[in-house]
């Protein structure tokens, strides 16, 4: 058994309108993953993909070492899949709702179900129709936290939910890795999430990977420098400058590979540098977007 | 074991998160509530207690390993280095933070290099008067 959570390789969909195309992608046991993408930019096709809920055209898709849609039901036993279209039985009590699930999966823990009512500030006893939107991702998650799959698959799991409710799902996410056995993917165009709690980030514009690494390599190597320029110098083109915005005797650079050494290939050209400033994961994330759209118009 | 670290993490700080770790573990040993040789959290505890990733976790202790603060054993976890003297090098890097803030700011007004040691030395000569 490879101790990769999940293997994409060459991935393929196509439909009328839109082509998610050749996607490579690897989740180690034990990491947890955002996914980041506009809307539209084939987040969940990959994350139906990755389930089994529609099948790819290319590729091979591998989930905790079996592949995908082959063996899916044996695959299924073991993953936990939260997805904002997901719906529960408005009639219903959240308390039907586990007894419902829990005969369903032998790793269903009613002791923690309990206490993630608790956490999650739930009463089983409630129907589902007089929840709010937060406590109903709440209720969906605390159904698959119960099971304690060991890999969990979440789709825009703090959309839409308040300070508080965020902060319960994010720290229930982190508690859940704990053990080091346990992975997680989950996707968001909230990069503040995904900044605070990932280790690994991919980024994905019009059904293509445009970006993936770890996140502290994202951290580091993304700067944005600012420069004092004299109006007849010319800026040298250096290597990973991503923008370059002159205005005045000011210009202000992006780059995605930032070495020290820029400073002095740029004072060498007459330029002086004033600040080098790190970045916050969302402007990384559309900086390498517009970095890229420009470069397939040009 | 401490299994609370007391480590906060600020959002509003511009810096790294890997960076407020290590400063914060730092104090923790200079202030002496870390004596050498405590057993610290598990990078994946400290994780998960900050609601932060295991990587950001793991880049703190790596690089305070590195500067001899804290040892990590495989499969014993982490623990404050024997005759681990964070207090200089904690002040030595504010020391330097606060320097690269002052160069910053003198480069947005225009100052010259020279202008700037002259404003430096000002300072330290009017602290030292101050404590005449």
């Amino acid at each position: 058994m490879s101790d990769l959570a999940i293997r994409f390789s060459g991935v393929g969909k196509d439909y009328p309108h839109f082509t998610l195309d050749n996607i490579d992608l690897e989740l180690p046991a034990g990491g947890i993953m955002g996914f980041i993408g506009a809307n539209g930019a084939g987040k969940s096709t990959t994350i139906r993909i990755l389930m089994g809920l529609i099948h790819q055209d290319r590729g091979t898709v591998e989930v905790l070492g079996r592949p995908m849609p082959k063996e899916q039901a044996a695959i299924k036993a073991d993953v936990g899949y939260v997805s904002e279209d997901m719906r529960l039985y408005k009639s219903a009590t959240l308390d039907w709702h586990m007894k419902f699930v829990a005969p369903i999966y032998p790793g269903w823990d009613q002791g923690y179900a309990e206490e993630l009512l608790k956490r999650f500030d739930l009463k089983a006893e409630q129907g589902i129709k007089g929840l709010s939107h937060g406590q109903r991702v709440k209720a969906a998650l605390l159904l698959v936290l119960a099971r304690r799959p060991r890999l969990l698959v979440l789709d825009e799991p703090t959309t839409g939910l308040d300070p508080v409710a965020r902060h319960e799902v994010l720290g229930e996410l982190m508690a859940v890795l704990a053990d080091e056995r346990r992975t997680i993917l989950f996707s968001s165009h909230n990069t503040l999430d995904v900044e605070q709690i990932s280790d690994q980030i991919t980024f994905i514009d019009r059904g293509r990977i445009i970006a993936a690494d770890d996140k502290e390599s994202f951290l580091d190597r993304w700067r944005r420098v600012r420069l004092a320029v004299p109006t007849e110098v010319t800026l040298p083109a250096l290597p990973g400058v991503i923008d370059t915005t002159r205005s005045g005797h000011l210009a202000v650079i992006t780059v995605d590979r930032y070495d020290p050494a820029m400073a002095a290939a740029y004072g060498e050209a007459g330029a002086t540098v004033s600040v080098v400033e790190p970045m916050t994961l969302e402007e990384i994330f559309v900086a390498n977007v517009h970095g890229r759209r420009e470069r397939c118009a040009a | 074991m401490d299994m609370h670290s007391g480590i906060v993490i600020s959002k509003a700080d511009g810096r790294p998160m890997y960076l407020q770790i290590m400063e914060q573990v730092n104090q923790r040993v200079a202030v002496g509530d870390w004596p050498p040789g405590h057993d610290i959290p598990s990078i994946r505890q400290l994780a998960v207690e900050l609601q932060v990733s295991v990587i950001t976790v793991k880049r703190a202790y790596l690089e305070l390993e590195r500067e001899g603060v804290i040892v990590t054993q495989h499969g014993k976890g982490s623990s404050i280095a024997i005759g681990a003297h964070p207090g200089p090098a904690l002040l030595a890097g504010n020391l330097g933070r606060h320097l690269t803030e002052a160069a910053r700011l003198a480069a947005a007004l225009g100052l010259s290099d020279r202008q700037l040691t002259e404003r430096l030395r000002n300072a330290a000569e009017q602290l030292k008067e101050e404590r005449q």
